[in-house]
């Protein structure tokens, strides 16, 4: 195999692309649930304490 | 005359059924896991078979490898800026608001594909035609495809007005898809040093099918993954735009008091 370097290249390449963006979109998707989640939940807190003050 | 106005209004209604962010969400954390798991599936099982079990090229010997990776990534390239055009379509024909959403996360992931089909181009060109590039109509089209993904991102994000951004790189992408038959034609029209195609729509495949089957299944594969990263990022970008509306609106009804 005297063009490995260029197939481990190429494969390596694809493999850190693939896990950049799968991971980035997973942890994106998981911190954009959390706090939609959390403000969803505050919202109507904050317009039922609106009145009060 | 009348017919057309209909037309548009109809398939406009259509595409709106499914502009509903919240309907979007739901339909797209079902599909989510129907295109992540077999897109891992079929890429590994692809990959594997083409890295170690498909036989070497009786010319090219080992370096054929490379091709379970360029190609798909290649076909990628050229897909993945055809769905930015339909997104620019939808966006200016009928003011589809999740496909500027969808274009802003498909440019990134599609000029991460392109470089990659240029790197792994340009990896497998250095063993077979001893040197990285050259200026072939095929591998210029492909470098344009790039820098039209490039232009598309940079516009999208230099206005303050996201509508006008939205609209200028709707623009670009419908103009750029030019670019798309020039490089599947180029091999055909020009004499290239990129060879023709190995795989047609009209003709029977040139290749055998010990390494037709890894390339289906990595492409199937890779393309799945695609659409799942691009589904994903535009879920969290819906997600993105819900929290900046909540944040905004007590704001404003401070402003306003």
């Amino acid at each position: 195999m005297t063009h490995l370097p260029y197939i481990a290249a190429s494969y390596g390449l694809f493999a850190i692309m693939a896990l950049v963006f799968s991971v980035g979109a997973a942890l994106r998707l998981k911190r954009d649930r959390i706090r939609l989640a959390t403000l969803e939940q505050k919202a109507p807190r904050k317009a039922g304490a609106a009145p009060q003050s | 005359m009348s017919a057309s106005p209909t037309f548009v209004a109809r398939t406009g209604n259509f595409f709106h059924r499914y502009a509903n962010p919240g309907q979007f969400l739901k339909l797209g954390a079902r599909l989510q896991p129907w295109l992540t798991w077999p897109a891992i599936l079929l890429t590994l099982t692809g990959l594997g078979w083409g890295l170690f079990f498909s036989p070497a090229d009786w010319q090219q010997g080992d370096s054929v490898r490379i091709m379970y990776v360029h190609v798909p990534a290649a076909m990628l390239a050229s897909a993945g800026y055809a769905g930015l055009a339909i997104c620019g379509l939808l966006s200016l024909v009928w003011r589809h608001p999740l496909a500027d959403l969808a274009a802003v996360e498909i440019g990134p992931v599609g000029a991460s594909i392109t470089a990659l089909c240029l790197a792994t181009g340009s990896l497998w060109g250095k063993p077979m035609w001893g040197t990285w590039w050259v200026w072939d109509a095929r591998l210029t089209s492909v470098l344009v495809l790039f820098f039209l993904y490039l232009g598309h991102i940079a516009l999208i994000r230099a206005f303050d007005d996201p509508q006008r951004g939205y609209k200028a790189a709707a623009i670009l992408a419908l103009a750029g898809a030019v670019d798309l038959p020039i490089i599947k034609f180029s091999v055909q029209w020009w004499n290239t040093l990129h060879q023709p195609d190995s795989i047609t729509l009209t003709g029977a495949p040139t290749m055998s099918s010990s390494m037709l089957w890894p390339l289906a299944l990595s492409a199937l594969g890779m393309g799945l993954g695609f659409a799942a990263i691009v589904v994903a990022r535009t879920r969290a970008a819906v997600m993105e735009s819900r929290i900046r509306a909540l944040l905004s609106s007590p704001r404003r009804r401070g402003n306003a008091a």
